[in-house]
């Protein structure tokens, strides 16, 4: 469960990147975080992920309140969420395999657990790979799917998903939807940052739209901006 | 099982990473084995000064030659009143013969196969027990009947020993210096290498690593190219040495120089490199990945 309560974000160049954003992500949710360039998306994931700090209210993920925590606990805290980028962030020199046994490795687990997981989370994103190739070798959207089976793999509450179709052709944007769609369906909360606005109306889904920092609506099946409200 | 999987990754990442960034690795090396033979081949210079100036101390002699009316058995008479002079420790005969044989056996022997023992004056070897007062001694001896002249050649050995304290606190900075800069050097040069890697460290980050986990693998990476480089500086060192030193025995032979062989120093001076290899190749990697283990 996200909660976002009257957050504000000012950098230390002064930019105020949020200005009193609140929302609440219920467990095994679905939802859309949308809004144009620079409205304040990345500020929220990096909030969330707890890579920054809010400078104003209260965030709190997967029952980690991130202002209170101490530093030692982020580990912890990150464990239960699983984050997808739009250039795939997969290690060049590690096979597929490799990329997201690493992530299993990373929070302690055996090889033995790592040898059961790995390829039971290949085949349920649907990655029909060698998975002794590089991640150079493949398509884009087959490194979509490793970085979501690498998001996958260590059994998050969430899926943090940062513009998951940005370096994607349309088909192939609308694959990767329907395989967080699937990841959701058995359990996992799902968040996904965007602004294809037309990716968004084909699904019925919860829209969480933002615009220069601040909540401009909040609603089921479509993207709105500020031009639809006014 | 889960620790001896985790270990096996850290071995295995530690050791993959050194051949991955093969050419940082080789860098780092060089800078850790230049470094520690600048600071060996100082280290080396003071203990062989040192050697040299004890032996001229061991040497700290008054050298007082019995006047040539005296027959033998007034001129060990002496004896007796030089050894009343004070601050003298005890002197020492040395009749004509003896004063030959040491020659010969010296320097090479056919300098003097046409001299005869009685070119050469009775003398005595009066030791001190503080070179500090060698001139006073110098001139009580000379006072004494019997004594035709006194031969102190002091100021050579004070003039050594100038020079050890000099090489002593020279190398002595160097070798702070160079262990700050090897420090400084190896720590960016991991810091580089840190850098090439930041965004699989920022991923590890991302997935729930702990400090600890992300740490090691580059830890053990700095251990190994810091006790590499220190094994590989001290075969350099011990190639280095023999071979200045064969060099300078085989110039200086019939002189006082005698160098001091590497045996003696060899267990040491492997310690030694060893540690400086540990201390920086562990710290240098620790410094470099600190800033990366922030957020």
């Amino acid at each position: 469960m996200v909660q976002m309560i009257d957050v504000y974000k000012a950098y230390d160049n002064g930019t105020k990147a949020l200005k009193g954003i609140s929302f609440e992500l219920d467990d095994g949710e679905f939802a859309f975080l949308v809004g144009p360039s620079g409205s304040g998306k990345s500020t929220i994931i990096k909030l969330l992920t707890g890579e920054i700090a809010a400078t104003e209210g209260r965030v709190v993920v997967n029952g980690f309140d991130l202002g209170q925590m101490k530093m030692r606990k982020m580990p912890r805290m990150r464990r239960t969420l699983g984050v997808v980028f739009q250039d795939f962030r997969l290690i060049e020199k590690k096979t597929v395999y490799e990329n997201v046994a690493f992530a299993m490795r990373a929070v302690g687990a055996s090889n033995r657990e790592i040898r059961k997981r790995v390829p039971y989370v290949l085949e349920l994103v649907g990655l029909n790979v060698d998975p002794k190739r590089k991640p150079q070798e493949l398509s884009g959207g087959e490194q979509q799917r490793v970085a979501i089976a690498r998001a996958l793999v260590n059994n998050p509450s969430m899926i943090i998903a940062d513009e998951p179709t940005g370096n994607l052709d349309p088909a192939r944007s609308l694959e990767i939807i329907l395989l967080l769609q699937k990841i959701n369906e058995l359990g996992t909360t799902v968040l996904i940052v965007t602004h294809e606005k037309d990716l968004v109306d084909q699904f019925s889904k919860r829209v969480i739209a933002i615009d220069q920092g601040r909540l401009i609506s909040d609603g089921t099946g479509g993207y709105y901006t500020y031009e639809n409200i006014q | 099982m889960r620790i001896f999987s985790r270990i096996g990754y850290y071995i295995k990442e530690g050791v993959s990473s050194i051949f991955t960034h093969g050419f940082m690795s080789f860098a780092s090396i060089c800078v850790i084995v230049a470094c520690l033979l600048i600071m060996g081949s100082f280290t080396l210079l003071a203990l062989n000064v040192q050697r040299i100036i004890g032996t001229f101390e061991d040497e700290n002699i008054i050298l007082a030659f019995v006047d040539d009316s005296l027959d033998d058995a007034q001129a060990r008479d002496l004896q007796s009143k030089l050894q009343a002079v004070e601050h003298v420790e005890r002197a020492e005969f040395i009749s004509r013969d003896e004063a030959m044989e040491s020659l010969t056996s010296t320097y090479d022997k056919e300098y003097f196969d046409n001299l005869d023992s009685t070119v050469l004056a009775h003398r005595y070897a009066v030791y001190l027990d503080d070179i500090a007062y060698a001139s006073q001694v110098q001139n009580a001896v000379k006072d004494i009947p019997g004594i035709a002249r006194v031969n102190a050649n002091l100021h050579i050995a004070r003039g050594f020993i100038t020079v050890r304290n000099i090489v002593a606190s020279v190398s002595l900075v160097l070798i702070v210096v160079l262990f700050v800069i090897s420090l400084f050097i190896m720590s960016n040069t991991i810091k580089l290498a840190t850098f090439e890697r930041r965004e699989e460290i920022a991923i590890m980050r991302m997935v729930g690593a702990t400090s600890h986990f992300i740490r090691t693998p580059f830890v053990l990476e700095g251990f190994i190219l810091g006790i590499v480089g220190a094994l590989v500086a001290y075969l350099a060192q011990w190639g280095l040495y023999e071979l200045v030193t064969e060099k300078l025995i085989a110039r200086f032979s019939s002189t006082f120089i005698s160098t001091l062989p590497f045996s003696e120093v060899n267990i040491p001076l492997l310690v030694v490199f060893g540690v400086i290899g540990f201390i920086v190749g562990v710290g240098g990697s620790s410094l470099a990945i600190k800033n990366y283990l922030k957020v």
